[in-house]
């Protein structure tokens, strides 16, 4: 039996892993800065209760249990969850968020390589759905907060739900850009005006900035080292820049301009990170991009038109549905074949 | 229109190369080997000839044990079409005649004839052939006798690609010295050493096929070979006759993707380079081209490079049927760590097999470019395979633009109809997916599973579809004579009637057995016309069998005969079935039961497609 290649020049999956949860560092740095350690706290709880039930649901399934532990996936699913849902909220959100998308929306399909679906946004939208309340709960930007936490002040108020006393929960949150956008504009402010409260920083939310920035910076690291595409981060944000900016210029004073649905929100997490993942995504350079664009322009409408501030979740969802029939009608032209 | 046309071809004609898709570029580890001269092996004592080293029939014996032979002398001649002839490379004794170890990645023993060397080297007569001044039919005849074969890996006989001429015109001779996998550099070395010989036998390839024009190309990581090649050219001077440098990008040695680089052609899957009036042939083998026309020396030695884990890698000019121990020795014996040999390239080579954990029996034939001593350290162990997590790497590194992570997924399937359909069959087996794979799925192996696969449903197919109808056949013939028994009896009832029409009888049988005759003839031709539309059906084999390993075509050849044999059974039924039947009537009856069998039989399988369409 020939077994030929005998080389071999491919990072491991652990080795890709590693590097995407790298890649999130500089935006973990800038969330720390910008709404100080809780998130840390969530990333760990995060991580634990992911590696836990990853290990858990391998034995079940009679699963050799380090090779796919080390893997690295889940680590990875749980990084992005974590950034993906308010870092003050109560510590058995983020376990249960975690748990459900490690356990039924990856493991339950066969695991690694297995889910049709992203299991983070899965999660996510779990989450969303069912604790509304807690997941719009999002902490103000230090700089904006009425009311700065210590770092064990929020540990408590993550762990016990109480806050130091004489502290409402007002004082600490606040709305994200996003959804004071949706609801001022539906008390028919104008965009304009809106975009004049103190939340809004210079392109997208004051601070969150930092962090789409940081994430970006994180995005250009995993193209440089080939460990995404360029089809899928172009054709999002092209996407986006695109059907905003149409919205914008027909009529600006209910939509905002392209450079705030680009820097707010999850678009950039999502551009990088989300629809990024390769085993809920198509594989073919046109089935990227078809991919990505269509995440893009319902993310958009979903934000503009839908009842969620942001759409990311939900979009990324939708399309991971179409991934096996874009990947059929995409099929690259086979040398020596015609069309 | 023409004038675009006339710009986009001299838009092509002034590119230097045209890219294929994907391609990797792994360590070369070339220099190793090319820094001694290619250097001769001494005589080894004792020879093994495979007599199958070429793509095809088994050749025919013209020796037997005991036989005193000479070096040169034909030891079995080609047979069919597609066979190879083997000569003795040395003059001495043929010892035995039996199974032995080959180099084949089955492992499995074959027909070898074992030499003793009386190690005088004695050459039989030498007939050079005035090749300018011979028919091309002779040609093509006597070069059946030379026992060359593509030596660039592929071992298909030379012979039938220069039989080509007449059939469509070949206008391009590509000379093949990409030599694009890593470790080897026997053409290389060939090219710097030998480029004036190497010309000449372009020369003659270009002679036979009548081609207007000559394309050499060579990757650029052998400036010393295209140098030495342009000024071998330039001193012949030759028109016509161009080195091409292409990038250093495998698997550019690739036929098809090497012809795309040098012409911004693709070949379409479905012919063969000759059908487009392109041949490819590797430097070595045009050398042994104008070794057999201008020497008179047929096919018995190559340039091996023996490198990885030995104490001085070199290249060494090998008798076929040298054991590789006698090459490892003469690299200065391997490493302690080494645990086996590769022959070919890393990328895609096999390990020798092992009798007994000893590899030195083992004899170089005529697909022997390279032999890597290698150890784990030269090739580490791969991880074990972890799922597929679709990151579509494959897909971007594959010069066919095939998509492996699907064909892997279909094959593991078994969704073999789904493999087909995502031309699984035009895989190169190059194993660049492999190479780039994070989970280290061995997708080759799966992709020769799977091509095994469907070759071997195909037959069942066949096979059932054969045994169905005749059966339906015989069935319709049982049915028939026990009407003819009841006829007979009845008839046996009325023998007073008989008696009265016998003068009307006699007038009839006059003219009946005349027709009777005709009838059983047109039967028979047209049993035979039946037995070879079928054939000729299933003439569409899957396609690229020319390149599939040799493993695969094996196992193709292995089933055609197979197939062929199942045919002529067919044919021998259809004859001694009519032969039995005397009567007009009952071949009209039989024609009509084979009719009905056919069209039942479309019938369903137009059902079928008509099912798989909805």
């Amino acid at each position: 039996m020939s077994r030929s290649p005998y080389l071999s020049a491919a990072p491991s999956v652990s080795v890709i892993m590693l590097k995407v949860a790298l890649a999130l560092l500089p935006a973990i740095a800038a969330y720390v800065y910008v709404y100080g350690p809780a998130i840390l706290v969530s990333i760990t709880l995060a991580t634990v209760t992911a590696l836990g039930v990853e290990a858990a649901m391998l034995k079940l399934r009679n699963r050799p249990v380090k090779p796919f532990l080390y893997d690295g996936s889940a680590l990875v699913t749980a990084w992005l969850l974590a950034l993906a849902i308010p870092p003050l909220a109560p510590w058995w959100l983020i376990v249960v968020g975690v748990a459900f998308s490690i356990v039924i929306a990856k493991q339950l399909y066969g695991g690694l390589g297995y889910n049709p679906f992203n299991p983070a946004m899965i999660g996510y939208a779990v989450l969303l759905i069912s604790f509304p309340l807690l997941m719009s709960g999002w902490s103000a930007p230090l700089e904006l907060a009425k009311v700065q936490l210590s770092f064990a002040e929020q540990l408590n108020y993550i762990f016990s739900g109480h806050l130091p006393t004489g502290v409402a929960i007002d004082a600490i949150t606040s709305a994200t850009p996003l959804d004071y956008l949706k609801t001022q504009l539906t008390l028919n402010h104008t965009a304009q005006a809106v975009m004049n409260a103190p939340i809004f920083g210079a392109f997208g939310g004051k601070g969150n900035e930092l962090v789409t920035f940081a994430y970006l910076l994180g995005g250009l690291y995993l193209l440089q080292q080939n460990i995404i595409t360029w089809h899928l981060p172009v054709a999002f944000l092209a996407a986006i820049a695109l059907i905003s900016g149409a919205f914008y210029m027909v009529d600006s004073s209910h939509y905002v301009s392209p450079l705030f649905h680009l820097l707010s929100g999850a678009t950039m997490l999502a551009a990088f990170f989300i629809i990024t993942d390769p085993v809920s995504g198509p594989t073919t350079p046109r089935g990227k991009l078809v991919f990505a664009a269509g995440i893009g322009l319902l993310t958009y409408l979903i934000r503009v038109l839908g009842g969620y501030p942001d759409g990311v979740a939900f979009a990324v969802i939708i399309f991971n549905i179409c991934v096996p029939l874009i990947d059929t009608y995409t099929q690259p032209r086979v040398f020596g074949h015609a069309k | 229109m023409n004038a675009f046309v006339n710009i986009t071809s001299l838009l092509k004609s002034a590119r230097e190369f045209f890219p294929f898709h994907g391609g990797v570029h792994p360590p070369e580890n070339k220099l190793q080997s090319t820094v001694l001269p290619i250097a001769q092996l001494p005589l080894p004592e004792k020879l093994i000839l495979p007599l199958r080293q070429h793509v095809g029939n088994i050749p025919r014996l013209k020796v037997i044990v005991g036989d005193i032979v000479l070096k040169g002398q034909l030891l079995a001649e080609a047979e069919g079409m597609v066979s190879a002839a083997i000569h003795a490379p040395t003059s001495g004794v043929i010892t035995a005649i039996e199974d032995a170890i080959i180099p084949h990645p089955s492992g499995l023993p074959d027909r070898c004839v074992t030499l003793l060397a009386d190690g005088k080297d004695t050459w039989i007569a030498k007939t050079p052939i005035d090749w300018r001044n011979t028919e091309r039919a002779e040609l093509v005849k006597k070069l059946r006798m030379s026992g060359i074969v593509g030596l660039g890996g592929a071992t298909f006989p030379t012979h039938i690609k220069l039989n080509a001429q007449g059939k469509s015109g070949v206008h391009t001779l590509v000379i093949n010295a990409a030599e694009c996998e890593p470790y080897i550099t026997c053409d290389d070395k060939l090219m710097r050493e030998r480029a004036a010989e190497i010309v000449k036998g372009i020369s003659i390839a270009q002679h036979l096929l009548g081609a207007e024009q000559v394309l050499i190309g060579i990757e650029d990581n052998k400036p010393e070979a295209s140098s030495a090649m342009r000024a071998a050219v330039a001193e012949g001077l030759f028109d016509n006759m161009q080195v091409k440098t292409v990038p250093t990008l495998y698997p550019s040695g690739d036929a098809r993707r090497l012809v795309y680089l040098l012409m911004g052609f693709e070949i379409p899957s479905d012919k063969r380079s000759t059908d487009v009036g392109i041949q490819v042939f590797n430097v070595a083998t045009v050398l042994a081209l104008h070794r057999y026309f201008d020497y008179g020396e047929p096919s018995l030695s190559r340039i091996v490079s023996m490198t990885g884990d030995v104490a001085q890698p070199q290249n060494f000019e090998v008798l076929f049927g040298t054991p590789v121990g006698d090459l490892v020795k003469a690299a200065g014996g391997a490493k302690p760590n080494v645990n086996r040999y590769i022959m070919g390239g890393p990328m895609m080579g096999f390990d020798l097999p092992a009798f007994n954990r000893e590899y030195t029996h083992v004899p170089l034939t005529k697909a022997a470019n390279c032999i890597i001593a290698a150890s784990p350290a030269l090739f580490a162990e791969p991880p074990p395979a972890m799922p597929c997590i679709r990151c579509a790497r494959c897909a971007d590194v594959c010069p066919v633009s095939l998509q492996p992570q699907e064909l892997y997924w279909f094959a593991k399937g078994k969704e073999l109809e789904k493999a087909r359909e995502y031309k699984l069959f035009d895989c190169i087996e190059c194993g660049a997916c492999s190479y780039v794979c994070p989970s280290n799925i061995p997708l080759v192996q799966y992709y020769r599973y799977g091509k095994s696969e469907i070759i071997a449903l195909d037959r069942a197919k066949e096979a059932a579809d054969i045994a169905r109808e005749r059966n339906d056949f015989k069935l319709e013939r049982i049915e028939r004579e026990k009407n003819e028994r009841a006829e007979r009896n009845a008839v046996k009832g009325l023998a007073a009637k008989e008696a009265a029409l016998a003068k009307a009888k006699t007038a009839e049988i006059t003219d009946a057995p005349v027709i009777a005759v005709d009838d059983k003839k047109a039967a028979i031709t047209a049993a035979i016309e039946r037995a070879k539309a079928i054939k000729a059906g299933q003439a569409d084999a899957p396609k690229n069998v020319a390149e599939v390993s040799s493993s695969v075509a094996a196992e193709i050849k292995a089933i055609d005969a197979r197939r062929q044999a199942a045919e002529s059974k067919l044919v021998d039924t259809a004859l001694t079935d009519s032969a039995i039947v005397s009567e007009a009537e009952k071949q009209a009856k039989i024609a009509a039961a084979i009719a009905k069998a056919k069209a039942a039989k479309e019938a369903k399988l137009a059902e079928q497609a008509a099912n798989k369409l909805t």
